[in-house]
């Protein structure tokens, strides 16, 4: 079983209207994403993002255990949501989305539009509108910050497929009950969300322990003083 | 992935198909598997009618059929829904073997199967005649904003390198007795990434800086991308046409 299969849409699974559809709106969101992003990072955008990309495309191949038999990888919207913020990462999930249909033939051409409004756009934002939200906890201590990532990925990845569920019931290819497909896709992704959040909270720990600056949801906090203070933390010499 | 010039599926060639500007390519790959996704799931012949069309694509870029079925298994991406809709369809079902199967759920399931094949196969037929860099000249002729096309282009020049990275943790870990099973065991794993991106992060400040140090001024110098000659769209454009002929057929005689 790999996580991959259930969210990457083929062609075939929605109509011709709804992939043209959610085509535009994808196009008109990652226009918008593109100017934002330059905010973020000034010049250092594209070398920057270039980089981060590389690393969601690297971090798609590695493999959890989830179960003996049974493994997935990371879908990483709420990670780098909160690692490079929304607008970056929607850039760099799209970015992916695009090379993996048009070099490796994974995720069809016409259901590009709706992969990227689910993962790079309703995963990333819905990650990030989450994590916003508890920032004031995640800023607060450690236990804070995962428990956040935790609820922000396990969050974007049921959102990302509710955005499936919405577009099967617009102009799926029908078979199926709306319901059904509710059920389906809910029921996967509440049980893969659980292991995209793990993920995301051990990972985003991880950089925050050694580089907390880096960390996109803490920099931009309100109160920048409350960052710096977790003491006592090992800082991560051994990186 | 060779020298950041190939990717993994694309295949040699100096054809007529391999010549295409890629602009041309994207636009008629795309088109076509946009008639395949309009076409009513109940058209059976013209879904055979596209299978012949990609056929004598393929014939024309002298792919092998048998390097593009093993591909086409390995990346079959989709199927979950596919397999399951027969059996969680609405009304009325239908008797099989045993089974109980729902009419429109195995249309629904026929559906998928067959569009998204022939997408997987059209995907194939563009990676496998495209170099990776004709494909982000592509996208750039094709008014991609500048700025996606770059973030592209460096991804793409660093995917290898960060891949590898990630693979020499991966060996590392396992080196030091690393045999994760469950989901709870998957700490140092997760940890690891959490490196990786602290290292590609600053592999960026450094790339950023020595791009400085050679002159960056924020946008790639403009690529060479020829605009595509008229005699290219008409070729490149000739199998979406019969696609979409296929397809109105198919409109119109079901």
């Amino acid at each position: 079983m790999s996580r991959h299969v259930a969210m990457h849409m083929s062609d075939g699974i929605v109509n011709a209207p709804t992939s043209l559809l959610f085509g535009a709106v994808a196009i008109l969101f990652v226009g918008w994403a593109a100017v934002r992003a330059r905010a973020d990072l000034d010049d250092r955008t594209a070398p920057m993002a270039g980089l981060v990309t590389a690393f969601v495309f690297a971090v798609q191949m590695i493999n959890f255990p989830i179960l003996p038999g049974a493994s997935g990888h990371l879908l990483g919207g709420a990670l780098v949501a909160i690692l490079v913020g929304p607008w970056v990462g929607t850039l760099c999930i799209t970015i992916v989305l695009v090379v993996q249909s048009l070099l490796f033939a994974d995720g069809g051409l016409t259901a590009l539009g709706t992969n990227v409004v689910n993962m790079a756009v309703i995963g990333v934002f819905a990650g990030w509108g989450v994590a916003v939200a508890l920032r004031r906890f995640a800023v607060r201590s450690r236990g804070g910050l995962l428990a956040t990532a935790f609820v922000a990925a396990f969050a974007g990845t049921v959102l990302a497929s509710l955005g499936f569920v919405a577009q099967y019931a617009l102009g799926g290819a029908a078979g199926a009950t709306t319901g059904t497909v509710f059920a389906l896709m809910v029921g996967l992704h509440a049980l893969i969300g659980i292991g995209e959040g793990v993920i995301t909270a051990v990972t985003v720990g991880a950089v925050a322990a050694v580089r907390p600056d880096l960390v996109h949801l803490l920099r931009t906090a309100p109160r920048p003083a409350a960052v710096t203070q977790p003491a006592g933390r090992g800082d991560g010499s051994g990186a | 992935m060779g020298a950041g010039h190939s990717h993994p599926l694309y295949l040699p060639g100096t054809s007529v198909v391999h010549r295409l500007p890629a602009q041309v390519k994207i636009v008629a790959a795309f088109l076509t598997v946009l008639c395949v996704v309009a076409t009513p799931r109940e058209a059976f012949p013209a879904f055979a009618g596209y299978l012949l069309l990609l056929v004598a694509v393929w014939v024309a870029a002298r792919i092998p059929p048998g390097w593009l079925a093993r591909r086409a298994l390995i990346e079959a991406p989709f199927v979950v829904l596919a397999v399951l809709l027969p059996f969680t369809g609405p009304d009325p079902r239908i008797e099989w073997a045993g089974l109980s199967l729902s009419h429109a759920g195995l249309l629904g399931a026929w559906n998928i199967l067959a569009k998204g094949t022939l997408g997987v196969l059209t995907s194939l037929t563009l990676a496998a005649t495209t170099p990776m860099r004709d494909l982000l000249l592509g996208l750039q002729r094709l008014r991609a904003p500048a700025l996606v096309v770059t973030i592209a282009t460096l991804m793409l020049r660093y995917a290898d390198v960060i891949a590898a990275e990630a693979r020499r943790m991966r060996v590392a870990r396992i080196a030091r007795g690393h045999d994760p099973r469950f989901l709870w065991q998957a700490g140092a794993t997760a940890r690891g990434i959490g490196s990786l991106f602290v290292r590609s992060y600053e592999r960026g400040e450094r790339v950023h800086l020595a791009m400085l140090a050679r002159g960056w001024t924020g946008t790639l110098p403009a690529a060479g991308a020829a605009a595509a000659a008229r005699v290219d769209w008409a070729r490149g454009l000739a199998v979406p046409v019969v696609a979409a002929a296929v397809a109105v057929t198919a409109l119109v005689t079901t």
